[in-house]
């Protein structure tokens, strides 16, 4: 029988409670940077005690400890040339004796408030996209500097810029680690859910032979999408959000072929879908429904639950899927959702009625040099069997795309390969 | 990475759990579903109410249960975590909760990764 490395077992337990601790920390030193030191020094005392003393009965409780009173000393060195924070050190000595009874309470309610605060100011509208990104993962994913850059395809150096200029940032702009108003609330939670979102799509839009920590992306999006669903369960967006990507997830083994090409949604092999995936997307979807409130990220998972639900793609309701689409350009206006509004349109009522839709779109500045463009006016135009006029535009679309196996794609498309459908 | 946990009971104390043992297995249950990691997870039904069937000498046949081995499985859980470390770590709180509010139970648990998409990668 072997023991599992005891460095392994601790990176772990910081894993698991490193955000937690952070957010602790943050709210006793009300500096994120700070907060993440302290937890820090606690995972290193952790290192050098553990695989002598062996891994506490409680480790999760052990780490936050430890941390608590770095913080308390801290504090208190501080108070003792600073008066103004006399009142803060009782509080600490206050707290510091009942910290062993809250150890039990690990789970109690503000744990919970902690994150959720710590999540609002990583993803504070002061921070660029960037930092916010780099500063989520670091925070709230335990993932390491290191790490972060290997999934992002950047130096690590860049990433531990990022993550120093956006809590000096922070600092600098004395933003309080608190939850919005309830009247900025809105705006923020899509800021966060912006983040989650990207980090997602940069695990998605992962290739074969790309180091595996990228498509880990998704599944630390995922993550973090559920643990803000529990946070906020009365947020229809969040629920959205965590249905369109656990069922966009459950997708990922067909998107690609054996050669690494992609693979269009409707010839995946379905039942290679992820059928837990797809269960617990509808169960989100279930849950904004019942809240009754569709946002852009509801609505994109409405359209991509038809696709889940349809055991063939021939069983594709299409009619509820246009209309979905309909109300999605009603309420996030865009020219590529008007383009996929064009798809399903072709689907459910004929190749005609989609060409309509696509032909408005043909002066649209934002998709000249989109490739899906003349990609779906091929398609759409060879349906019709004007095969001369579907084949340029195939042609256009291998012109525009930067990706190679697309590319190949839609040149056998251009030669006149029957396409199977 | 996906991993499945089966609980399996080696010694059951005769004395019914204790409804504290059903309160901490729920907290447990939540604070993993709160942290993100908890895809889905069952409690079993003793053998008695299932059924074996196995394939011998190109033969399918049906046995009802109880079966005879000495270990009941218990229960299921299905985690998405980053390391089998964790998925060991979110277990053996698992098994610490039933240390602490049923004396006398003893059991293990196999802690199993899942394949994934990773697993079916294209190779480059």
């Amino acid at each position: 029988m072997t023991i599992s490395d005891p460095r392994r077992a601790i990176e772990a337990v910081w894993r698991i409670e490193s955000a937690r601790i952070i957010a602790g920390l943050a709210r006793m030193v009300h500096d994120v940077g700070l907060a993440e030191e302290l937890a820090q020094d606690a995972l290193v005392i952790a290192l050098e005690q553990w695989p002598t003393s062996g891994v506490p009965d409680n480790p999760g409780a052990w780490l936050m400890l430890t941390a608590k009173h770095r913080a308390i000393d801290l504090l208190r060195r501080r108070t003792r040339y600073e008066q103004k924070l006399e009142v803060v050190g009782r509080d600490m000595e206050i707290r510091q004796e009942s910290a062993e009874a809250e150890l039990d309470d690990a789970l109690d309610d503000h744990i919970g408030d902690d994150v959720l605060r710590l999540l609002f100011t990583a993803c504070h509208p002061a921070l660029s996209t960037e930092g916010r990104l780099a500063l989520t993962l670091r925070l709230l994913g335990g993932l390491t500097t290191g790490e972060i850059a290997r999934a992002f395809l950047v130096p690590e150096p860049t990433v531990g810029q990022r993550i120093h200029r956006a809590k000096r940032t922070l600092a600098d702009k004395r933003v309080r680690i608190e939850m919005p108003a309830p009247a900025e609330l809105a705006d923020r939670l899509s800021s966060v859910l912006e983040v989650v979102y990207l980090i997602f799509n940069e695990g998605y839009s992962a290739t074969a032979g790309d180091d595996w920590m990228r498509p880990s992306l998704c599944e630390e999006a995922l993550r973090l999408g559920r643990v803000l669903a529990a946070l906020m369960p009365e947020e229809a967006e969040v629920h959205g959000l965590v249905a369109l990507m656990e069922i966009q997830a459950s997708r990922i083994r067909t998107r690609t072929g054996p050669g690494g090409e992609p693979v269009l949604l409707l010839d995946q092999d379905r039942r290679l879908w992820d059928r837990l995936l797809i269960r617990r997307g509808l169960d989100a979807l279930e849950r904004v429904e019942a809240l009754g409130t569709f946002g852009p990220y509801g609505l994109q998972a409405a359209i991509a639950a038809c696709h889940a639900r349809a055991l063939s793609a021939e069983d594709t309701d299409w009619e509820r899927m246009a209309a979905l689409y309909r109300v999605l350009a009603h309420v996030a206006p865009s020219p590529v959702v008007e383009l996929n509004r064009a798809v399903a349109v072709g689907m459910a009522y004929g190749p005609a009625r989609g060409l309509e839709i696509v032909d408005g779109l043909v002066e649209e500045r934002a998709l000249r040099d989109y490739p899906q463009l003349p990609a779906v006016r091929g398609d759409l135009l060879e349906k019709l069997g004007r095969l001369d006029e579907a084949r340029e535009d195939f042609e256009r679309a291998a012109a525009l795309t930067r990706n190679e196996r697309e590319r190949t794609l839609f040149l056998a498309r251009a030669t006149g390969t029957p396409h199977q459908r | 990475m996906r991993y499945m946990i089966i609980l399996k009971a080696t010694s059951q104390p005769a004395t019914p759990p204790a409804t504290e043992l059903m309160e901490a297995i729920a907290k447990l249950g939540e604070e993993a579903t709160r942290a993100g990691v908890m895809l889905d997870n069952a409690g079993l039904a003793p053998s008695a109410q299932g059924a074996r069937v196995e394939l011998v000498g190109g033969k399918v046949s049906v046995t009802d249960g109880p079966f005879a081995e000495a270990k009941e499985l218990v229960s299921y859980a299905l985690y998405q975590v980053r390391s089998k470390e964790e998925a060991v770590e979110w277990t053996s709180r698992f098994l610490k909760v039933h240390r602490d509010h049923w004396a006398g139970w003893e059991g293990e648990a196999d802690v199993l990764r899942v394949f994934g998409p990773e697993d079916f990668a294209a190779p480059e």
